[in-house]
């Protein structure tokens, strides 16, 4: 007797399933289709340059010849200098909200860094150029070259900008990311597992260290990944900090230039097709390397839980 | 429910049609001087109610959208060579002229003090005088205390019109760095910091001491930085000035290049600021809206006869007389729309 209202519902459902797939296919083919036009436009750099565009570190728009190399290390160098600074400052910040903090400060500091996270990345930058960058080159650089300047990394000029700089301040604006997603994850540690570790007469740091951290490990890294991927993208501020140079110096303190610092700088002057395709092959190469680190992280996130779950 | 989208498309209608009668000429192209177009633009449109639309998305930009049709003139820093021309089936002339300036970081050194010469300004770009006590600077500035500093040099990251005038001057005045990089919007800078735009290459040379730079003229000026002198083909030193930017184009062979594809880098003048540059218009040869091509070529005989006053006043030199003179007439005779000219009598 019900059976209309029976089939409607199965309409609604069918209704229902295809919409959704077709919203989550279009996230795919949106992927495929940047990819594809990515594909395209590179073709004629592509074709001219071969797989050697990756480790030339030439880049002569005069000369018509281009390589990605420089690029390349400054968007890995410098993302890799934001993580290394970022990831213990945002895990103690999480771990200070989460486990330390009295309950009147959990709120204050938790808006201030979700505020931190919304400051639009041009900010940074002129922050970055104005403030940060002459600070860097009378207080900190000097001292850096005065006293480790033995060791290649910190050889050079103390001009405040380079790839020290872009990687201080990209650290900045990643900590933001990476600490407020961490602390939402300890949040989630059931209290009952904290409470038998007090139980039977561990400290705080006990707890921290052997039940909130292997339990949140899966998170904690994707929280990492979803920094790193900031970092390798972030544009504006890079662009003001990093002093734009194709070339690669062992130094730290030398000038340097990423993927994105280099599209930003170069894509509005450039008339010649080889040129521009030369430009779009990089936004591809920068594409690629989102995509390997994204899928490296689901794959270390996917075998850290399976221990997290047995630790 | 269906009141409301017929509100919403009347609305809709309504604005299109408005914005397209505002926007009657649309342009694009070149930043440095879209100070100066969005300023002819608004007094224009306050004496005839004529609205122009400029879009400053770089030259190339520029190039590209007006040889495409989608705009209705085009604006780019540096010329494009007549073959280009040919080929896109467009006319270029000049609109204003803009000087670029080197300026230094140099403790105890005033604005104009230091002297530098084409080559010497190549060598310390290309990295072979390092510090600023070289004899080579030395012998140019008895009078002055060079410190035994190390010379960083500061230069555009992104592609522009400024590095274009900048190191065409140094092409032509000097073998090694025509040799070794060429000129172009962006370069492979031999050495150096790269700042974004005129205002990054300022805040370094500003920050930084011991540095060396160059930007345009206004951004010079409105920063307080430390010009140099420069020596001119004709062998004078002199200042960058609005004078010496105007001598720079009056001494220009405007009637005999072809496409008026002037380079007023390295004048001949006896005033002649050597690293000089125009910045220049483009538009279609063939026009498809006459009504609409000659509004066009009005906006810009009206700037040309009006917009002096206002040019200097934003830093730039405006275009000369005796120059323009020659621009109106080649209107005459290259634009045309059904192949009948489109300007003059």
């Amino acid at each position: 007797m019900d059976s209309k209202r029976y089939d409607s519902a199965r309409i609604g459902d069918a209704v229902f399933k295809g919409t959704a797939w077709f919203f989550a296919a279009s996230v795919i083919a949106l992927m495929a289709l940047i990819f594809a036009v990515l594909l395209k436009e590179s073709w004629l750099s592509i074709n001219a340059f071969g797989l050697g565009f990756i480790w030339t570190s030439t880049w002569d728009p005069v000369a018509m010849q281009f390589g990605a190399l420089p690029s390349i290390y400054g968007t890995i160098v410098s993302s890799a200098i934001a993580i290394v600074i970022a990831v213990p400052i945002s895990i103690g910040i999480a771990i200070f909200l989460t486990e330390m903090a009295p309950k009147r400060l959990k709120g204050p500091i938790g808006a201030a860094i979700e505020l931190l996270a919304s400051i639009p990345s041009i900010i940074y930058g002129m922050w970055g150029l104005f403030i940060f960058a002459p600070f860097l080159s009378e207080h900190v650089e000097p001292f850096l070259i005065d006293y480790l300047g033995f060791i290649p990394l910190f050889t050079g000029a103390p001009l405040g900008i380079g790839m020290l700089p872009a990687g201080f301040i990209l650290a900045i604006m990643i900590i933001p990311f990476i600490s407020s997603v961490s602390r939402d994850i300890f949040q989630m540690v059931p209290p009952m597992l904290k409470e038998s570790g007090y139980g039977v007469g561990a400290t705080k740091w006990e707890v921290i260290r052997k039940i909130v951290l292997p339990y949140t490990r899966s998170g904690v890294i994707g929280a990492v990944i979803l920094g790193l991927g900031r970092a390798l993208g972030e544009t504006m501020a890079v662009t003001f900090l990093i002093g734009n140079a194709q070339e690669i110096h062992a130094s730290l303190l030398e000038p340097a230039t990423s993927i994105s610092a280099t599209l930003a700088n170069e894509f509005t002057e450039a008339v010649e097709d080889l040129y521009l395709s030369s430009l779009v092959e990089l936004g591809l190469i920068l594409f690629v390397i989102t995509f390997v680190v994204l899928g490296l992280a689901k794959l270390l996130i996917s075998r850290f839980s399976y221990q997290g779950g047995k630790f | 429910m269906k009141k409301i989208m017929m509100l919403f498309a009347a609305v809709f209608l309504a604005l299109s049609i408005g914005t397209a009668r505002a926007e009657l000429i649309n342009g694009a192209g070149a930043t440095f001087p879209y100070p100066l177009y969005s300023k002819w633009a608004y007094e224009y449109a306050k004496s005839t109610g004529l609205k122009l639309n400029y879009q400053s998305i770089g030259s190339g930009g520029g190039i590209k959208q007006v040889a495409a049709k989608t705009v209705d003139f085009g604006a780019s820093d540096a010329p494009l060579g007549a073959k280009d021309l040919a080929k896109s089936g467009l006319m270029q002339f000049p609109m204003a002229i803009g000087g670029v300036v080197p300026v230094v970081n140099l403790p105890g050194v005033n604005p104009g003090q230091l002297k530098l010469t084409g080559d010497v300004l190549a060598d310390i770009y290309l990295g072979k005088i390092t510090k600023w006590n070289d004899q080579r600077i030395a012998s140019l500035n008895p009078g002055i205390k060079l410190p035994d500093n190390k010379i960083t040099v500061v230069h555009r990251s992104d592609g522009s019109g400024t590095t274009w005038i900048f190191t065409n001057y140094l092409d032509k005045v000097a073998a090694d760095w025509k040799k070794g990089v060429g000129f172009g919007t962006a370069v492979n800078w031999p050495t150096g910091v790269g700042g974004k735009g005129n205002e990054g290459v300022a805040t370094y040379v500003k920050r930084i001491k011991n540095t060396i730079g160059y930007v345009e003229y206004a951004y010079a000026t409105q920063n307080k930085l430390i010009h140099t002198q420069l020596k001119n083909k004709a062998g004078n030193f002199v200042d960058p000035a609005i004078e010496t930017f105007s001598a720079a184009a009056e001494s220009a062979d405007w009637k005999n290049t072809p496409g008026f594809a002037v380079v007023l880098t390295d004048q001949a003048g006896k005033n002649a600021w050597p690293i000089a540059g125009a910045t220049f218009i483009l538009v279609q040869k063939n026009a498809t809206e006459c009504a609409k091509a000659k509004e066009v070529l009005k906006f810009f005989d009206w700037a040309y006869r009006n917009g002096g006053q206002m040019a200097t006043s934003l830093e730039y030199v405006p275009i000369p007389k005796a120059v323009y003179e020659i621009m109106e007439a080649a209107w005459t005779r290259e634009i045309k729309c059904n192949s009948q000219p489109i300007w003059g009598k």
